[in-house]
């Protein structure tokens, strides 16, 4: 039940990330267009509820950037007993929490430090 | 008795004929973004405030922008494989899982040349 729970996350989170591919276009194709684009996009980027998609967007890649990992190890055959399968689940989401939560700390440090 | 011809057995290429290559696919751009997505957030952090020259400057470094060009395109050829995957389990009817994998390749190559086009862009300088 809990690895099944695990497994769809993967493609929801994927999902996720997908739509996220369209807001890095989106800031590339601004950063192209000039300086009115550009404040623009990162006038609506810094509103408060891009802001959490943001944060949700992070925790959404290093989950699936951890989980992924757990599935390339099973395609090299390694950890495929269902306590392993258990016990790297439980890895995948503590990982992906306090990656996000680091990652969201130092991202704020560094925009005090520069501001 | 196996009823795969032998030719079959030697392509190992199963009844859809191009499912090892797709699988493949997925798990290489896999594997080629962990070090591109990585890099592209601890750089893009540690370039600072994102204001429109400091972003410009970091993007107009050589190996930021071939970096850069690589992860939109790995991106993209490993979000439409997923993509496709999701859709070809969850769109049930034959026409709408069409339809929908027709509009997943033409967004995903929009979006490709889109971003490959805007990184050119600002790399070479044209004036903005």
């Amino acid at each position: 039940m809990y690895t099944m729970v695990l497994s769809i996350s993967h493609r929801i989170t994927g999902l996720v990330l997908s739509i996220g591919l369209i807001v890095l276009i989106y800031w590339l194709i601004a950063l192209a267009d000039g300086r009115g684009a550009y404040s623009t996009a990162l006038e609506s980027l810094r509103s408060p509820i891009m802001q959490w998609l943001l944060l949700g967007w992070l925790f959404s890649f290093f989950f699936h950037l951890c989980n992924g990992l757990r599935h390339l190890a099973w395609d090299c055959g390694f950890g495929f007993e269902r306590k392993q399968a258990r016990a790297s689940g439980w890895v995948v989401v503590i990982s992906a929490l306090t990656l996000t939560a680091l990652c969201a700390i130092w991202i704020v440090h560094l925009r005090g430090a520069t501001a | 008795m196996s009823l795969r011809t032998p030719l079959g057995r030697v392509l190992g290429l199963g009844a859809a004929r191009d499912g090892v290559s797709h699988w493949w696919s997925q798990r290489l751009t896999a594997v080629a973004l962990v070090p591109l997505t990585l890099w592209f957030l601890v750089s893009l952090a540690r370039a600072g405030s994102l204001d429109f020259e400091s972003a410009r400057v970091w993007l107009t470094r050589p190996l930021h922008s071939v970096a850069t060009l690589l992860l939109v395109i790995v991106l993209c050829l490993h979000s439409r494989l997923g993509v496709q995957v999701v859709v070809e389990d969850y769109v049930h009817s034959p026409g709408a899982k069409l339809v929908t994998l027709v509009l997943i390749d033409f967004a995903h190559f929009v979006l490709g040349a889109a971003g490959i086009y805007a990184i050119l862009r600002v790399t070479f300088g044209v004036a903005a």
